[in-house]
């Protein structure tokens, strides 16, 4: 695995309307790592995964992206720079059909992206919007890869699935980076998720990295209650 | 009585054409990026004096109206950048503003080319049918108005462009992170919009007095066909035009024009009492 830097952000600050939720954050991520980022509801993942993608002007700190500052970049600018994000929700295009939805992230090969998801080629031409939430899922993944990210962003994947789909999904994303597909950094809540993915957690609380844990702390009832219960 | 049914159709098929091709424009902008667009009457009347203009300079007319929906079309591109941008997310302020638009548009065209131009006259003659005479030059605008929806049907469906609008439409927020530039998709949809209402202006312009105010002619039938219509152009303004054309010619033949337009209006007033979202939103709630 390489050791090379690929997403870096120092003291980054960004809110809603004046509010601040992100108060400085610290993180690297390396190429080819699955980094997991923890923590209460509210501390601030969503925004930070908001503000990494573009969505979200940050009002203070740096991203960089291989070397590259790309804070002040518009969304779409990073992600043709190799960002992908999949939202919490998914945000499919509702009527639209799901080869379509595919086609939207650009006009490359989507055979590769069939093998990968074949539900999706056996649905392709339906509407995005008459599709289950796990299957909505795996065109969200399926649609960003499309764009071949070098650095993949995923808020809540497992949010609203049934729990066998989970797994699949936490396996194609392992397999996925395995084989030379993205670095991976995706917010979670859900611990069987994080176990199966992460090789490293950053544990948010209040705007800020509070701590830097292996998966396997996780296993330690206290640590989970400290910084992921209610 | 063949006659008869021939000169109901003729009707039917003018109304028809004339309604849909003053809506398009209209449409294509409320349907993809909720701007009501007061200024609509003033792209068309560039449309006209671009196209009256090039067919005087020698221009063979349907070039010259090709070039009426291009220069309307960039001046389109020009106030999105200037303006209607601005006014995202805020559609009275952009009611407001494309109101002035209008204003300042018809005005400064009164002062600058002054009260009038010298017209073109209608080609292609005329056919007769049980003793009236029925203008070819409409019958090629109610062609003209099928293969402009087809033509807009092919672009929003089978085309990298249509793909990228419709996805910026359903999810703004998520095309952009997909890397669609979504500022530009904007831009040449306002863009569309206005080439479609330069077209109509150039279309019309050899049946109608060049005037700055000419727009006003047309607004009445624009925003009552999107209003019936609601967003979606295929699935609104193409039907909308239909049954509004059919009230418009009975009412027009039975007690003439005066009676068409307020024909339209009582259609319009009952539309959207049963249908608050027009036509369109009737049939994609039945179909989700």
């Amino acid at each position: 695995m390489s050791e090379e830097l690929l997403l870096s952000v120092h003291g980054l600050r960004a809110g809603y309307g004046g509010k601040p939720v992100l108060q400085g954050i610290d993180m690297d991520v390396r190429e080819g790592e699955i980094v997991a980022v923890i923590g209460r509801n509210g501390v601030g993942k969503s925004t930070l995964m908001k503000a990494l993608i573009g969505l979200l002007p940050a009002d203070a700190g740096s991203i960089q992206l291989r070397g590259q500052a790309i804070g002040a970049l518009a969304a779409h600018r990073r992600a043709r720079l190799g960002i992908g994000y999949v939202p919490q929700g998914r945000d499919v295009f509702p009527r639209m059909t799901v080869e379509e939805n595919l086609l939207v992230a650009g006009t490359g090969d989507l055979g590769r992206i069939y093998a990968l998801l074949p539900i999706l080629r056996e649905r392709r031409r339906q509407v995005a919007g008459t599709l289950s939430g796990g299957q909505q899922q795996m065109l969200a993944i399926g649609r960003v890869l499309v764009g071949e990210p070098s650095l993949l962003l995923l808020d809540e994947p497992s949010e609203g699935i049934q729990p066998s789909i989970v797994q699949d999904i936490a396996r194609i994303i392992v397999e996925l980076n395995r084989d030379g597909g993205p670095t991976i950094m995706f917010v979670e809540q859900n611990i069987d998720m994080i176990r199966a993915m992460a090789q490293r957690c950053y544990v948010m609380d209040k705007g800020r990295v509070v701590a830097e844990l292996a998966p396997e702390a996780l296993e330690d009832r206290d640590i989970v209650r400290r910084y992921l219960a209610v | 009585m063949f006659d008869a049914v021939f000169g109901f159709l003729y009707q039917f098929g003018d109304a028809f054409a004339f309604l849909v091709l003053c809506a398009t424009g209209l449409a294509v902008i409320f349907g993809m990026m909720w701007v009501i667009n007061l200024a609509h009457g003033e792209f068309i009347m560039c449309g006209a004096y671009v196209t009256v203009t090039a067919a005087r300079a020698g221009l063979p007319l349907a070039l010259a109206i090709l070039c009426g929906a291009v220069v309307a079309g960039l001046v389109g591109i020009l106030v999105e950048r200037l303006v209607i941008r601005h006014l995202y997310g805020r559609p009275l302020d952009t009611i407001v503003a494309t109101w002035g638009i209008s204003l300042i548009a018809a005005q400064g065209t009164l002062i600058v080319l002054g009260p009038g131009l010298p017209g073109i006259s209608t080609p292609l003659g005329s056919i007769s049918a049980g003793g009236l005479s029925y203008s070819v030059y409409r019958l090629v605008l109610m062609a003209t108005a099928l293969a402009i929806l087809a033509a807009l049907y092919l672009v929003f469906n089978r085309t990298r462009f249509g793909i990228l609008a419709r996805a910026t439409i359903q999810v703004p927020h998520m095309a952009e992170a997909l890397g669609v530039d979504t500022r530009l998709i904007y831009s040449l949809t306002f863009g569309l919009g206005a080439a479609l209402a330069g077209a109509t202006g150039g279309l019309y312009a050899p049946t109608m007095t060049m005037v700055p105010t000419m727009g006003a002619q047309f607004i009445m039938e624009a925003f009552v066909t999107v209003v019936v219509g609601g967003a979606d152009v295929f699935l609104g303004t193409a039907p909308a035009g239909a049954v509004l054309g059919l009230v418009k010619a009975a009412m027009t033949s039975w007690q003439g024009q005066l009676f068409g337009q307020i024909g339209l209006l009582i259609a319009v007033i009952v539309v959207i009492r049963v249908l608050p979202r027009g036509i369109s939103g009737f049939l994609l709630r039945e179909r989700s």
